[in-house]
Order: structure tokens, then sequence, then C-alpha cells
């Protein structure tokens, strides 16, 4: 068990050329998630919406340590992922919407983006819930003697949750390529850690499972990246399960309607010093990777980007009312009922 | 054609699955080793290796979900959960995720798994070892739920289950375990979602499903050799989908119906088929549809008070006198 923290990189041309990819994706999510929160007031999005606003380092540094074949299970605080893993914005959005071009045909929402193509498979509403899906997917690969890996993640409130235990049990004992990540952002909704946690150092809590684990910065991509690749190489090398901690903070409430009123204006302005993505821009020019002009740029790009986006999002129809029963099994079988609200069992006087 | 246990139908059945299908395999707790805790699995370790018949922590949450996370990409598990009480720990995963994720991501992926568990009181188990919940089960749309009474049916549905792309929850009963009966040769997988009509009648139509659908057949019987009653025995075989037109078809020609269950009588699956009668045969009826249940109490543990409790064949016999006088049937016997 380790704590992994890393000085800035060395510059080279490979690593500029790598900040400024991270930094563009970093911006994405920025941007989109911004931009959902606005679609949010704007009510052309429902349900709940919870946004990755602060954990952008976090999300970019994860999606470049797991390769295509890899599978990526999230809980709902999912879009950066999505975004990063590969699905379309304009699809990703649409989704948010509730069109018929999201991810998900509009059936899942916000908190359930899923695309096979990427194999990001899923988006889970219920805490811990993708725990026990993802050690299972991690089985069908050891079942199949496969060389993909899985990574769950989860937010630290998850570590609390019976499905944590049974879990990361499972994982050590069946040799499990799994990487948990729990992504620190010090509050489940309006919970600290250290309100929730007996063993506020959640990584620690993988030496009950005498499962590998460390932590590391969450606001920093290239430690994040690190740490996830040493985490990645032990699962599908060795066919171990790892908990990889990252802590960051959330600049936002735990959801788009909520204020959290519950937080100081100290701690909010501490939060928002550590802001990853303005750290890197500041980091970028100060390292001379690139100027304020360059950096000016990939935003514009990014933000024609997010603009399309909702283009796309807006011009995407509604789910036909036909499709609605389209969905509740794989194989049909007889006397499904497929009956509306109002219509009856059976026909009147028959 | 040959006569075995509801046991074996199953074991073998499982085997034979195992061996035709690489995809298939099998977790649980006490599966491998112990051989099951009601041996339905014995021997399928020794043939088969820790791989395919996969010993789980007592962790019904995490087992169960790990199933349907190994179901997501292609395989086949079958889970067995001791008794249907502990599935309870494993409602989240079965409910919020098994039954939720083909509609809920738009059909990208199934969730093609079975999850064999008993239910059933009369073992003197008391009140958290003795319930029917197959209700939580078939009340929620993406899972399908089927209950076979008889071992040629613990065969058929059991084939269709494991070649389902949806979870199935497979409904099996402590009580039916060591029953016999013919079960056929040969590879013929039932449809989930047909009831049958298990014995012709034209008095009174009794419907019923696992355990009680056994009941319901030596009911008809006893009805038919001593009071010349002839009534049609419908079982429903499968929870969801529920079979409503056979039920219908049959109380049309029945003019009335009692229904046999297992579980509490309110809100239960006996309270949906009376429902689905008033529905469609409203005007057939001659009588109320009558239900007997299980007495709406955590089931004791004294045998005496056991017994009382639980709907038992006498029962069935005094709801069916109780229709027929309804009706003005009785008097005058079979038609």
């Amino acid at each position: 068990m380790a704590t992994t923290s890393r000085k800035r990189p060395a510059r080279s041309a490979k690593n500029s050329e790598e900040l400024l990819g991270y930094y563009r994706q970093m911006l994405l999510v920025r941007r989109f998630e911004e931009r959902t929160a606005q679609a949010y007031t704007e009510a052309k999005i429902g349900g709940y919406c919870h946004l990755n606003l602060g954990e952008e380092a976090t999300v970019v540094g994860l999606m470049a340590a797991i390769e295509e074949r890899d599978y990526l299970f999230t809980n709902y605080r999912d879009h950066g992922y999505a975004l990063i893993r590969g699905m379309d914005p304009g699809r990703v959005m649409a989704e948010l919407y509730g069109r018929q071009d999201g991810v998900s045909k509009g059936w899942g929402g916000s908190m359930h983006l899923f695309d096979t193509d990427v194999r990001q498979l899923g988006g889970y509403g219920i805490v811990g819930g993708q725990l026990p899906l993802a050690a299972g997917a991690a089985l069908a690969v050891s079942y199949r003697d496969g060389d993909e890996v899985v990574m769950c993640q989860m937010g630290d409130g998850t570590t609390n949750i019976g499905a944590f235990h049974e879990t990361l049990n499972m994982a050590t004992l069946w040799d499990l390529p799994i990487i948990f990540v729990v992504v620190n952002n010090q509050l489940g909704m309006g919970t600290t850690v250290e309100m929730s946690s007996a063993e506020p150092e959640l990584y620690k809590r993988a030496s009950a499972y005498r499962m590998e684990s460390a932590r590391v910065d969450g606001n920093d991509v290239i430690a994040v990246r690190d740490a996830a690749k040493v985490a990645v190489e032990r699962a599908r090398k060795e066919q171990k399960p790892y908990l990889l901690e990252t802590v960051s903070g959330r600049l936002k409430g735990h959801s788009v309607v909520d204020p959290a009123a519950y937080r100081s204006k100290d701690e909010v302005e501490a939060v928002r010093a550590q802001d990853p993505v303005a750290g890197l821009h500041d980091q970028l020019i100060a390292d001379k990777v690139a100027d304020a002009d360059q950096l000016a740029e990939i935003d514009a790009d990014v933000h024609r980007i997010v603009k399309a986006a909702v283009e796309f999002a807006e011009k995407s129809p509604a789910p036909e009312v036909s499709s609605l029963f389209d969905y509740t099994y794989a194989s049909p079988v007889p006397n499904d009922s497929r009956r509306l609200p109002s219509d009856p069992l059976f026909p009147v006087g028959a | 054609m040959a006569v075995m246990s509801y046991r074996q139908a199953l074991h073998d059945t499982l085997r034979a699955e195992m061996l035709r299908d690489p995809d298939v395999f099998l977790m649980g707790e006490e599966i491998g080793r112990f051989e099951g805790s009601y041996k339905i699995t014995a021997g399928l370790l020794d043939e088969f290796g820790p791989k395919r018949v996969r010993d789980t922590p007592i962790a019904e949450e995490g087992f169960t979900g790990a199933a349907v996370g190994a179901a997501m990409l292609g395989l086949r598990p079958v889970v067995e959960i001791m008794t249907i009480n502990f599935s309870l720990l494993a409602l989240d995963q079965i409910v919020n995720h098994a039954a939720k994720i083909y509609g809920m991501f738009g059909g990208q992926r199934s969730v093609p798994m079975v999850i064999r568990t008993p239910g059933g009181g009369g073992q003197q188990l008391a009140a958290t070892h003795s319930q029917n919940v197959e209700l939580f089960y078939a009340f929620t749309p993406g899972l399908k739920v089927v209950a076979p009474s008889s071992p040629a049916d613990a065969k058929a549905l059991l084939l269709a289950s494991i070649r389902d792309n949806d979870p199935v929850l497979f409904l099996e009963n402590l009580a039916l375990y060591n029953t016999k009966g013919e079960v056929p040769d040969g590879d013929q997988p039932a449809e989930i979602g047909r009831a049958a009509v298990t014995r012709e009648g034209t008095d009174i139509t009794l419907v019923a499903y696992s355990r009680m659908a056994h009941v319901a057949l030596q009911v008809a019987e006893k009805l038919a050799s001593e009071e010349g009653i002839s009534a049609e025995v419908v079982d429903l075989r499968s929870l969801r989908p529920l079979d409503r037109p056979t039920i219908i078809e049959s109380v049309k020609k029945t003019s009335c119906a009692v229904v046999l269950e297992d579980d509490w009588l309110t809100y239960g699956i006996g309270a949906e088929v009376a429902a689905s009668i008033s529905d469609g045969a409203f005007d057939y009826l001659d009588a109320p549809v009558r239900r007997v249940a299980m007495a709406e109490v955590p089931l004791p543990y004294a045998k005496s008070l056991e017994l009382a409790a639980l709907p038992s064949a006498n029962d069935a016999v005094t709801a069916v006198h109780q229709t027929l006088d309804a009706v003005g049937r009785r008097s005058v016997g079979a038609h």
C-alpha cells in the first residue's frame, strides 16, 4: 500500500502534447457540465443531474489509463467519463434531454449513460449498485481468459455500503482483474467523509481484503493517470484487484439543484483554489507549454463541440410512444403486458 | 419417459445444460463442496470443476450482482439462493439492476441469468425462513418468474429459463423436492408465459402454482372420486408474465373459481388472479372468486400453529364447497 504523489513531469515535446490533450479533455468536461447546468435551469433536462465539476483531472487521468478493450462501470456522476471514454457528445446531451438519439435511447437520462460500443456499461443511480456488476464483468473476463480489465468508479460515500464489502471480498477471493476507484470529493451529498467513515483514509479499507491500494491527488491529471496505470497493470498482468482513491473537490452542489448551503465560504474557496482546470491552465503557461492565446483557442474549439452537442440534442425527436414496450424483455414471451394506463385488461363485454 | 423426483429433474437438467453450453455456470452458497443445501448440485463440482460450480461467500447481494454483471458480458449464470427468504438480501441487485438493465439502457445489453431458489413453509423453520415472497419479483417488469409444480415442468421450465435472454426467477419449493413424476426424455423447453390446464373439469376452476398446484390436483381427484365434482386445475407455471387468457377460458367454462396460494392473501398472487377473472369473465361468474391463502401472520415455529396458518387440501375443499353452494350447484352434484 502506498500513497502516490508525483512531481510535475519534466517538460518535453511528448509531454507537452499529452498535457495539451488532457487540458482539452478536461475543458470539454468543464464546458459540457456548465452548459448542462444551464440547460437544466432552462428545464430542458429533467430528473436528477450530477456534474463532474471539480473532478475533471480525475476523470481524464483515469480514462487515460484504460484501453479500448477494457470495461467501465460508474455511478450516476457519469457525464465526464462518457465524453472522455468516447461517447459522442451530441448523443450524451441527447440522453440528458431524453431524446431518441440519446446513448440510452432516452431511457436512462443523466444517471444512466451506457454505450456498449465504448464498453462503458452504465451509469448507475443506486449507490453501490455498480460494484457487484463490475465484479461480475471481471469474472466473465476471467472465465474466458481475456486480457481486458474492468474499472469500477464510485464515490466516497459508497465505501460504507454493504455491496462495497461484499464485492471487494469476492474480488480478492476470485482474483478478479478489476480496479475500484473511489473518487473522494470529500462530500456524500452534504455529509463529510469524516462524518460517515470510521476510517476516513478510504484507500486503507482495501487492507481488510488483502488488496493493494493507493491514494492520489485527484486534481493532478498526470498523477491520477500514472497511479491508475499501476493499478491497471496489476489487474491485467497479475489478475489482481486494486483500490485507487483520488482526492479532489466538488465545485458545486451534489446535484444541479443543490445550492450547497451546508458549506462555509472558506470551504468553497479552498476547493476553488484547487480547481484542476484553472490549475492546469496556469501550469501550462508557467511551463511555457502554451501561451494564453493557444489555450483560449482550445477553449473556443471546445465551446463549438458543446454548442454542436446541444444543437444535436435539441433537434433529436422525443422517443416514439409506440416504442414504450420495446425494452421490457430481450426474449419475447407470450402474455407480456403491453397495456397503457387506461387500457382494459380484456375488451369490455368480451 | 422416466419417473424421477423434482430434485433429480433439476439436477439432471442443470448438468445437461452445462454439458451443452460452456457459457452456463453455477454460483451460490454451498453448491460445490457441500453439494447444495438441498443437494440439487450434487456431484457437479467433481464433474465440472470450481470455475463452473462456484462456491460463494455468504453475500447474496454481491454474488447475485456478480451474476448480473457476468450475464451482461454474455455468460449464462445460474445462481442458487439457498431459500427465497435470503433473496431479500439481494433485492437491490434483482429488482434495481437485473430487471432494469435491458430497458434502462435502451436494450443494449440483456441479462441472461437464472436465480433458482426454493420457497415454502411447513418445515418448522419459523417466520424468517418460511416466506413466499415471489410476489415481489412477479410484481417487477423486466423479470420473468416461473414456478414449476412437477418434475416434468421443473425440467422444461429450467431449460427455457437458462436459454432465455432475460433474468428469470425460478421458484422451487422445499415440499416438492421429493415428489416424483414422469419426465419426458429429450430436449423440450417449456414456453415461459404459458399456464397449463393440468386437469380438465367442468364444475369449478382451481387456479394455483408451485406446491399449491400439486395440492390442487390432489384436491380435484378427491372431489371427483368422493363427491362427483369435476374440478379443472389451472397451473400458472409462470407468474410473470401471467397467462390470463388460459385462466379466463377455464372460468368461462366453469363459471366459478377458487385460487390456492402459499403466500399471504392481501395484495397476493391470488388477488391478481381474482382481479383478472373479474376483468375477463365477469359476466360468466356465478359466485365470487374465493382465495385460499396463508394466514396473515409471521409463520410460527410450533407445529400446531404452523399447520393452522398454512393453506391445506382441506381448506381448499371447504372453499370449493362454499363456492359451489353459493352457485347452488353442489346439491345437484356434477353436471
